[in-house]
């Protein structure tokens, strides 16, 4: 891991709700270009890490680096839309969250936002239609098209996002948080709900994205045939700090993971802990 | 009485026969003789030495409340022979297809026959007034249609844009002798000055509770207005405003008058014309600028607010600016509607500005359908030009008026044309069920 080409770093990371530590200290690193999984039992605090990454929590300690073209940007002093603007920092959620009453071409179009606003000269140039504004429109229907065909959504493209079945969805809200043209992808449990053979195109997909736009991925999981197939490295948290981390398959041998995701009682897995430190 | 206080909407039998429909009308009944019993039957005056003189009425008591058991059996009988499905079956599919295949030539029938409304209608002056003012809160709707069709954000306090854009105007044109022309602009500035100072405060507020501070922020301007006597007259309001002018000339009798200049006889109705142009070309242009920017990053960045917030935040959106200029946009228009308002009455006062004015833009806007303007555009001319229509009925006026209203909500849940449109298509556009539009949360 010495010397690799770290896209976001994150240091000694805390996030506290009054009493309670949903992340403790947290410390893992991404690698450019490469997809990185967060995996952990329900309530160790992945999609808190997730919020604070993506701005809607601010942390309470800690640093979030992320190495961008530009130099770094630390994330835990932007928030709200700034991640998505500046840091260009994409994610998705849980429960989906499409805009479900516009199309699927409204919802990749919206996401083009701050390129379109500033092409339409923030609106009044728009406002009259002008050439400059109506071609910057034009490329930003290609790249939405672009994407509709990458997810196999093309002939649906004109119809409420709120229409789709769920997987057509799950790979809509990846769609949409491409078209930020995000340097950093998070994903919050992309495979869930998904049949067999959608998890399969769901993969495919993330390892093309990884191939062919070259964005690093990050990804929350529950379904450990996804992370095993397509992650290159696996961190797992357990009640807010890391208990492991490494390539798939030391992951998945990992007696402390195991511990964790079994659910060995207090001793055991504290026995366990021990007699690795 | 043990039977009726048994639940009258018992899900587990829908379809329970005799029984369950006369236990629901039951209840209905004993409902509406409680309500009813002190209201019509009972009732009370003051005698000629002040003392309380009080007879009954049992027999309309009764008569109200037998209405009131067979309506209910009837309503009951109705809505099983429809089946689950409910009232929005009342009308046949058909009928639907039809009145969506007519839909498309709605507005430009419309937009040609408000045209040549001052020809056909020269010689009635009652009418030309009317359509002025139908066309005055056609605006006013489309303005606040901005806000709470396209952005979700529910607005209670509108009159306040309307009412800073006629006191400016009016202030201006009396103050500093500025015409008509030159204030329009200002006034539509100033209030969305105002419109972007009420978004700081209730940017981080939603759904209830915006709605509660923009109601407040709309009843402190107009006691502001009734109390800054030194600036606003107060309570007397602003009289003798100044009449907009054509290319400079007055649209008044005299030599100096437009008449004079063009060497026809002058006639009050050409001012009326006039007038009823102006705002039409107001209006035109509202509805114009409102389409274009539904097209534009900023419109749908405002639908998608409507949307999903939390999902916009995520995708880059600033939702604080968008939610200004949502607020900015709705008051310059509010403030245009104020300023024309002002020239057309002459003189203003507070007592124009009160929040039934606002409840009864934002009824439009939410009859029209949220977010439609050609349903917006219906929903005007039904609520102030149907509220004219049924001036014969007297007293019963609002009875009807209300009725009408409850009928077309539960016909049309979600407004004259719910449905949207889609700002931009690879193929053909479709439109969207308005089940899946939301309404937005504030």
């Amino acid at each position: 891991m010495s010397g690799a080409d770290h896209i976001l770093s994150v240091d000694r990371l805390s996030m506290r709700f009054g009493g309670i530590v949903a992340v403790n200290e947290l410390s893992f690193a991404a690698e450019r270009k490469k997809i990185t999984a967060l995996i952990g039992p329900n309530g160790a605090g992945k999609t808190t890490v997730f919020n604070c990454i993506t701005g809607f929590y601010k942390p309470t300690g800690g640093t979030m680096r992320l190495a961008a073209d530009s130099g770094a940007i630390a994330l835990e002093r932007l928030n709200d839309f700034r991640i998505s603007k500046l840091a260009r920092v994409a994610r998705t959620f849980q429960n989906i969250r499409l805009f479900p009453g516009m199309t699927v071409l409204e919802n990749l179009m919206v996401a083009q936002h701050n390129t379109l606003m500033r092409a339409s000269g923030l609106t009044f140039l728009g406002l009259f239609g002008v050439p400059s504004w109506r071609a910057a429109e034009k490329r930003a229907i290609e790249h939405a098209t672009f994407w509709l065909n990458r997810i196999g959504l093309y002939d649906r493209a004109d119809d409420a996002a709120g229409n789709l079945a769920y997987g057509d969805q799950r790979r809509l809200e990846i769609a949409r948080a491409m078209c930020t043209e995000p340097v950093l992808l998070c994903l919050d449990e992309p495979a869930a709900g998904l049949n067999a053979r959608e998890s399969a195109a769901l993969s495919e997909l993330l390892l093309s994205i990884r191939a062919e736009q070259g964005t690093s991925i990050l990804l929350i999981e529950h379904d450990m045939s996804v992370v095993m197939e397509i992650s290159d490295h696996v961190v797992v948290m357990d009640y807010g700090v890391k208990i492991a981390e490494g390539a798939p398959h030391e992951v998945r041998d990992d007696p402390r993971v195991i511990a964790a995701y079994l659910g060995a009682d207090e001793e055991e897995a504290i026995a366990v802990m021990e007699s690795d430190t | 009485m043990g039977r009726v206080t048994a639940s009258p909407t018992d899900h587990k039998h829908p379809q329970a026969g005799i029984a369950f429909i006369l236990k629901k009308a039951l209840v209905s009944a004993f409902v509406a003789l409680v309500l009813f019993s002190l209201m019509i039957g009972v009732r009370t005056e003051a005698g000629p030495n002040g003392q309380l003189i009080y007879w009954t009425r049992f027999g309309e008591l009764a008569t109200l409340v037998a209405i009131v058991f067979v309506g209910s059996i009837v309503i009951e009988l109705v809505r099983q022979w429809l089946g689950p499905a409910g009232a929005s079956q009342l009308v046949p599919a058909p009928v639907q297809t039809g009145f969506a295949a007519a839909g498309r030539f709605v507005a430009p029938a419309l937009l040609i026959f408000t045209l040549l409304v001052p020809v056909i209608f020269y010689h009635q002056r009652y009418i030309l007034d009317l359509a002025i003012l139908v066309l005055t809160y056609v605006m006013l709707g489309w303005g606040l249609n901005v806000v709470v069709g396209l952005a979700g954000l529910l607005d209670l306090g509108y009159v306040a844009f309307y009412a800073v854009g006629a006191y400016s105007y009016a202030l201006l044109a009396t103050t500093f002798g500025l015409s008509f022309w030159i204030c329009l602009p200002l006034a539509g500035i100033l209030a969305s000055l105002w419109g972007v100072m009420l978004g700081f405060p209730v940017l981080r507020l939603r759904g209830d509770y915006l709605a509660i501070v923009t109601l407040a922020f709309g009843e402190i301007i107009r006691l502001v207005i009734v109390n800054w006597q030194s600036l606003t007259g107060g309570p007397n309001g602003i009289s003798s405003i100044p009449r907009p002018t054509l290319f400079g000339f007055p649209l008044l009798p005299g030599p100096n008058g437009l008449a004079a200049k063009l060497g026809i006889a002058f006639d009050p109705t050409h001012r009326l014309v006039f007038l009823f142009y102006i705002i039409l070309a107001m209006a035109l242009l509202t509805n114009w600028v409102t389409i274009r920017l539904r097209r534009l990053p900023i419109g749908r960045a405002w639908e998608a607010l409507r949307e999903d917030e939390v999902a916009c935040r995520a995708l880059g959106i600033n939702t604080t600016t968008t939610k200004l200029t949502a607020f900015a946009t709705g008051a310059l228009f509010g403030g245009f509607a104020g300023a024309f308002f002002a020239t057309r009455q002459g003189f203003i006062s507070p007592e124009s500005f009160t929040f039934q004015e606002s409840a009864l833009v934002l009824a439009i806007v939410v009859l029209g359908g949220m977010g439609s303007q050609l349903g917006v555009a219906l929903a005007a001319l039904a609520m102030i030009g149907g509220f004219e229509l049924f001036r014969g009925l007297e007293q019963y006026r609002m009875l009807v008026f209300g009725i009408a209203m409850v009928v077309l909500m539960i016909w049309r849940p979600r407004g004259i044309i719910g449905h949207r449109a889609p700002t931009v298509y690879l193929k053909q556009a479709q439109t969207i069920s308005s089940d899946l539009v939301k309404e937005g949360h504030g």
